[in-house]
């Protein structure tokens, strides 16, 4: 971790209003990013999304988002107006969302969705960012970048489509990457692969990162340091080597809960929800 | 209970044609439970769609319970044979109550004492009588799993085919799932065939495993020689490797096996 974080968020709340009344997703959540990698872990409906979308000021209408401090690099994000947010969004923090099938553009070929993105964010001409999109490509391991660069986005592997989610993403060079569980839906065999290029490229260009992911035993093996949500709040922060030693219930019940390769239980523990947790 | 001699699938005409399944053969005991593990594209969804009926392009030799199976399935054998699926949105009518779901299969059969078992049936799945005439989307992952899985069980079947049943679910909810089917496997001496990308999860569940790569059987095991990570092929190590976890070293050091 450096001395001065990259972003930091106090008491952030996310309510949504309903016709049966407000339902608080985020409930006064505090954390700081640095040069690092963050894990934020929970189940669905935990807000751990919802907390990655605002940074980015992305929470859906009607959505309401407030905050006692919700600043990256000394600006203030939620009330920079929206022309000068796109000089942060995209380009100083960008984010990596869980599906590439949803996130490319189906009718736009890869490399010309890549070069845009560089585009938008420098004034490299077209040429230029044709060259910077191969290398990228080249850079996410992918084999033939030339033929990947013309290809439509129904044509690649969902392994594949989510490396080149990762080099669209990385090309404008972000101080801050907000993944939203960037490998769940691939093979565990390219899972690996994708997080090897992601860690590399953390560690090569001191970028800072938050990974939400729901699962456990990923996180604790790939991020440095872990926030454990529960129903909108953070219950339990603690360093990924660590999380084996959590203390909170909740993320012990989660941890026993889980199958394990060399179980021999006869029956898993069932988490037993206490609603003091809700309150912790 | 179910034999499988060198099942082929293959989907599409001429110069499209995939094959999906290249000539699998396993056999299920009576009251064993099997795992078909395997990453996306293996072909293990497939030879479950094929042995109960579901994927019609099949050749080789498909038994089960002692009575080979032709390409139609006859209506007596979704009596003795059962599937659940993996996604609990997309397989509950969403326009009928969950009692109209489960007496669904019942009058197909020509059953009587619907209510009677229906009403056995949700208590048999750890759901109570208060369902009953509620809709899916009142209903959460887990419980809507509950009741995929009392659908299948409604018939009283000898087999139960389970594809991803727990992989849309989160943990704590994927931990009630799964001893659920243990309970009912023990309680109703089921045998099952369960299909899983996730190797803890058939360690807890199967007595013994095939590993599939790209439609074709690449390793049997049974399930301590899993525990002790005592795989005899390079692909299964590679695949217990990357279950365990990040590790950079080991996602260098993987290759593609053909």
């Amino acid at each position: 971790m450096s001395e001065t974080p990259l972003l930091e968020v106090e008491n952030l709340r996310i309510s949504f209003p309903t016709r049966t009344g407000v339902t608080q997703a985020v409930r006064g959540v505090s954390f700081t990013v640095g040069r690092e990698k963050l894990g934020i872990v929970g189940e669905s409906g935990s807000g751990k999304s919802m907390t990655g979308r605002a940074i980015l000021r992305l929470v859906p209408p009607p959505g309401i988002v407030t905050a006692d401090r919700l600043s990256f690099q000394g600006e203030d994000l939620l009330t920079l107006p929206e022309k000068r947010l796109r000089g942060i969004r995209g380009r100083r923090i960008s984010m990596v969302m869980q599906d590439p099938k949803f996130s490319l553009n189906p009718v736009m070929t890869i490399g010309a969705q890549i070069a845009e993105a560089y585009r938008v964010h420098s004034s490299a001409g077209t040429a230029e960012a044709k060259r910077r999109a191969l290398e990228m490509l080249e850079a996410v391991r992918i084999r033939n970048p030339e033929r990947v660069y013309g290809l439509y986005p129904h044509e690649v592997s969902g392994g594949m489509g989510q490396r080149i989610m990762i080099a669209m993403m990385l090309i404008p060079n972000p101080d801050l990457l907000i993944a939203d569980e960037p490998t769940s839906a691939l093979d565990v065999t390219v899972q690996m692969q994708v997080l090897a290029i992601m860690d590399e490229l953390c560690s090569s260009r001191g970028m800072g990162m938050i990974f939400v992911s729901h699962d456990l035993n990923l996180v604790a093996s790939f991020c440095d340091r872990i926030l454990i949500m529960y129903a909108g709040r953070v219950v339990e922060t603690c360093r990924a080597s660590e999380l084996h030693a959590a203390k909170h219930p909740y993320t012990r019940g989660l941890l026993d809960s889980l199958p394990r390769l060399d179980d021999t239980r006869a029956e898993l523990p069932v988490l037993a929800r206490d609603p003091s947790w809700l309150e912790g | 209970m179910i034999d499988v001699r060198d099942l082929r699938v293959t989907f599409g005409h001429g110069a499209d044609v995939v094959a999906a399944v290249q000539g699998v053969s396993f056999t299920v005991r009576e009251g064993e439970s099997f795992g078909l593990v395997g990453e996306s594209g293996s072909g293990k969804s497939t030879v479950l769609r094929a042995v109960v009926g579901l994927n019609h392009d099949w050749t080789g030799s498909i038994a089960v319970a002692g009575a080979a199976q032709s390409r139609r399935r006859e209506k007596g054998f979704f009596k003795s044979c059962q599937m659940v699926f993996q996604d609990p949105y997309g397989s509950l009518h969403p326009r009928h109550t969950i009692d109209r779901i489960l007496a669904e299969p019942i009058a197909i059969h020509g059953l009587r004492d619907a209510d009677a078992r229906i009403d056995r049936v949700l208590r048999d799945v750890g759901l109570g009588p208060q369902f009953r005439f509620r809709y899916p989307h009142q209903l959460s992952g887990g419980q809507r799993q509950r009741v995929a899985i009392a659908r299948a069980l409604v018939l009283e079947p000898r087999v139960l085919l389970l594809d991803e049943p727990t992989s849309a679910l989160d943990v704590s909810v994927q931990a009630e799932i799964l001893n659920l089917l243990k309970r009912l496997r023990a309680e109703h001496a089921l045998t099952y065939v369960l299909v899983s990308h996730n190797l803890a999860v058939v360690a807890t569940m199967c007595d013994r495993l095939a590993v599939m790569n790209r439609g074709r059987i690449v390793e049997e095991m049974d399930v301590d020689a899993l525990r002790r990570g005592a795989a005899r092929e390079d692909y299964t190590r590679q695949l217990l490797r990357a279950s365990q976890g990040y590790d950079r070293a080991a996602a260098d050091s993987f290759k593609d096996f053909a």
